[in-house]
């Protein structure tokens, strides 16, 4: 028999062998966020298939617990989450009505990310006429990349533990992803130093990570009080508070109302600057290295 | 070959012992490899940002020798990467730490009513005990509703939900343990709960998109349909909602009474199937049947002399809904613009024995009933914090067979409320919710649901919710 008959026999016994092997259907991930989504399709890859609870274009604490997202907790193997309040209006009601022990908090299945990151503005005292405040901290994490490392770091281990038949491959996205990420956020850091200590205004919170990342100057946020729309007598007392120290620019997110910040950019003379925030929130936004970039890109073609 | 056998062999031998026993070494070894890299990118990443400090702090140092414009505050960008997150400080021993979520909705109206909500009858239908109209003239404070809910355990969470109404009595709305651990998409829920057959069944009071429920709920299920059971559901493992359910109940409330059984009162089964439309609009679809049977369901009525009677059915009541829900919002942000369309048909059977004036006379026959009733409603939030609704009622009463009726017994003027009759309503509200914690509404009702004249109903209505934060239902 020539060898390469021999080779290709065995060859065909192991291929044999590897499809008697039980067929590992993809795990199902239903993340709460198109960066989330993104994160986890970094580190997992083909080996996932992810589901996004929202889009870019909506505001997560504002979320109908919809029939759809019922279903896709039903059949998820892992849940990707911010965590610290930001879903609790839908989040507890799909985990009760999925029927599904995998996921429930506490189990490998339920991923949170906020708690894993040192949380900004964590109140020392939370009191309903404060707005939607957020007795856990700012949950807005994911605009500081250095967030996303810690963040990564610890959902690589959880799909290696969920599914720990491909840990070595989640392993070896995740260092790949990691070394990406450490090259990328000091290209970030370098290019986004003309921004330390650049004035902004911001809508909603969402931002704090981003300026505190950046060294942005939050003046004021238009929002009066996290979730309150500001009322006309808000926005001109504004106005006078930001004579002294005008904002370079406004900034503002794909699902934030535009007209307010509009309103403020004529009278402050400074520009309203339209940021991803999310995933998909602009058309370059692709993916979270996207995000990033385009981003700063933003932010340094308003400072011009 | 004969080299060759043995290798196959092995090769066999171990794919086939793979699956089984292989699993722990090599995963095992996988896991620690993983957790030495995470631990060595970990130090990779911490030592680049001491190192990256260090030369920010000699770059700060050289500009403030220099004496540049100082720069920003080091304290706007903390140093890299932050401390792992350690578990909170342990704090001393709490006892107040497994504290269940608290909520209290305080409700109330003003209300002006055209005519005497005494008289308040759906003209052509046996009346529920309560449920129907819309409540007292002037100012009334409604149902105050403390809910109280937590896990119990890895296994259970529990429910209670009293309602505290204006005339100072307590009932309570629910109190009921579900499993939160039985897995494969089932959840079994028992004790005292809303079924959850219609749509609107299951949402209490507060979350209501008018102040108060369509005809068809007051005339059929005596406002909303509280089971003393056990339910069971069933959610499909596929990317379409798909949930079935059964529930079985003693039948205690509307159209069910007490009975001095030991069998089920109340059995119902529904199902429902939703999904999504692009990524603005979403919907549910369910078809339910509800199964009850009623011993001397008491009612009063006025006979053909003016005569107070009292009247008593007993029997089965078997209704099936069908309801439909559609959701509308930009990309699926409601904040500031959402269209909400709902509407329910139910067809109810009644079959049984109708006693006349049980009190007195005490005559019983045969009755037969088949009714019918729907609402269609829409709500849109035309502004942020601002939303308009218009819904319509329509009930089909039909004429009942009674048993009575015949030359000698009843005339069947002596059944005044059960003459065939199509009562019909049309409301239209506003509301204002100043944030998602309260909610100021205004509404007017044309309402024809008497035989005889139109009821003009305006109501305003305040709703305050208080304490945890709830999660909300599709």
């Amino acid at each position: 028999m020539p060898k390469y008959v021999r080779s290709l026999l065995a060859l065909a016994t192991v291929s044999l062998c590897v499809g008697a092997l039980p067929a590992q259907a993809a795990l199902k991930v239903l993340a709460t966020t198109p960066d989330w989504a993104a994160l986890v399709t970094e580190l997992g890859g083909d080996k996932l298939n992810v589901y996004t609870a929202t889009s870019a274009f909506q505001d997560v604490h504002r979320v109908d617990a919809k029939p759809s997202l019922v279903a896709r907790a039903r059949t998820a193997d892992l849940v990707v989450a911010t965590g610290a309040d930001l879903e609790i209006g839908w989040m507890p009601v799909l985990l009760q009505d999925s029927g599904n022990i995998k996921i429930q908090p506490g189990s490998p299945g339920y991923f949170e990310a906020a708690p894993l990151v040192h949380l900004l503005e964590v109140p020392s005292a939370v009191d309903r006429s404060m707005g939607d405040i957020h007795p856990l901290g700012n949950p807005h994490v994911t605009l500081d990349p250095h967030n996303i490392a810690t963040i990564a770091k610890a959902l690589a281990a959880r799909l290696a533990l969920i599914d720990s038949a491909n840990a070595a491959y989640y392993a070896a996205r995740g260092d790949d992803f990691q070394k990406r990420w450490q090259q990328a956020t000091v290209r970030w850091e370098a290019k986004a130093a003309p921004l330390k200590g650049v004035g902004v205004v911001v809508i909603h919170r969402d931002q704090a990570y981003l300026c505190n990342w950046l060294g942005l100057k939050e003046l004021a946020s238009i929002e009066p009080k996290p979730g309150v729309p500001p009322s006309a007598g808000y926005l001109a007392e504004l106005v006078t508070k930001l004579a002294a120290t005008p904002p370079k620019m406004i900034l503002r997110n794909a699902y934030n109302d535009p007209r307010a910040a509009e309103w403020l950019s004529e009278r402050m003379h400074a520009p309203v600057v339209l940021l991803p925030y999310s995933v998909g929130g602009t058309p370059e936004a692709k993916d979270l290295f996207g995000l990033f970039d385009d981003t700063i890109n933003r932010l340094l073609a308003a400072l011009k | 070959m004969a080299k060759l056998t043995p290798i196959a062999a092995a090769i066999v031998f171990v794919c086939l012992v793979w699956p089984a026993a292989g699993h722990a070494a090599p995963d095992d070894l996988a896991a620690l490899r993983a957790e030495l890299e995470a631990l060595k990118t970990d130090y990779t990443s911490r030592v680049q940002a001491l190192e990256a400090r260090i030369k920010q702090l000699e770059g700060a140092v050289v500009t403030a020798q220099l004496g540049a414009a100082p720069t920003p505050p080091a304290t706007t960008a903390p140093p890299y990467p932050q401390p792992a997150p350690v578990a909170a400080p342990a704090k001393s021993s709490n006892a107040a730490a497994f504290n269940p979520a608290i909520s209290m909705i305080l409700t109330g109206n003003y209300a002006s009513l055209s005519q005497d909500p005494a008289t308040y009858r759906v003209a052509g239908f046996i009346p529920p005990p309560s449920g129907e109209g819309p409540g007292s003239r002037s100012f009334n404070l409604d149902e105050s509703e403390l809910t109280v809910a937590s896990n119990v355990d890895p296994y259970f969470f529990g429910n209670v939900t009293a309602a505290i109404a204006g005339d100072n009595r307590i009932h309570i709305e629910e109190a009921y343990f579900k499993t939160i651990a039985l897995n494969h998409g089932f959840t079994i829920k028992a004790g005292r709960f809303f079924s959850a057959t219609g749509y609107l069944n299951e949402i209490h009071s507060h979350n209501w998109d008018f102040a108060d429920q369509p005809l068809v709920y007051q005339v059929f299920l005596g406002g909303q349909l509280a089971q003393d059971g056990a339910q069971i559901r069933w959610l499909a493992p596929t990317d379409y909602f798909i949930e079935l359910g059964a529930e079985a109940g003693s039948g205690r409330s509307f159209p069910g009474t007490q009975r001095n059984s030991n069998s089920l009162g109340s059995d119902a089964l529904f199902a429902h199937l939703g999904g999504d439309v692009g990524d603005s609009t979403s919907w549910r679809l369910g078809v339910s049947w509800l199964d009850v049977r009623s011993t001397d369901r008491t009612y009063d009525e006025v006979d053909q002399f003016g005569t107070a009677v009292t009247n008593a059915f007993t029997g089965t009541s078997r209704t099936w809904i069908a309801d439909g829900t559609l959701k509308w919002a930009p990309h699926g942000d409601p904040t500031y613009h959402q269209f909400k369309l709902q509407g329910e048909y139910m067809h109810r059977t009644e079959s049984g024995q109708l006693a006349f004036d049980v009190t007195g006379r005490n005559l019983a026959g045969d009755y037969n009933s088949s009714q019918s009733g729907w609402y269609l409603q829409a709500v849109y939030e035309f502004v942020q914090r601002w939303r308009a609704g218009l819904r319509y009622d329509s009930m089909q009463s039909g004429t009942p067979s009674i048993g009575l009726v015949q030359p000698g017994l009843l005339p069947f003027a002596a059944f005044p409320l059960l003459a065939s009759a199509s009562p019909q309503r049309t409301t239209i509200m506003v509301d204002w919710s100043l944030s998602e914690f309260s909610r100021l509404r205004a509404q007017y009702a044309w309402d024809d649901a008497r035989a005889t004249e139109r009821d003009r109903q305006l109501l305003l209505q305040y709703i305050f919710a208080m304490g945890a934060h709830g999660a909300h239902k599709f």
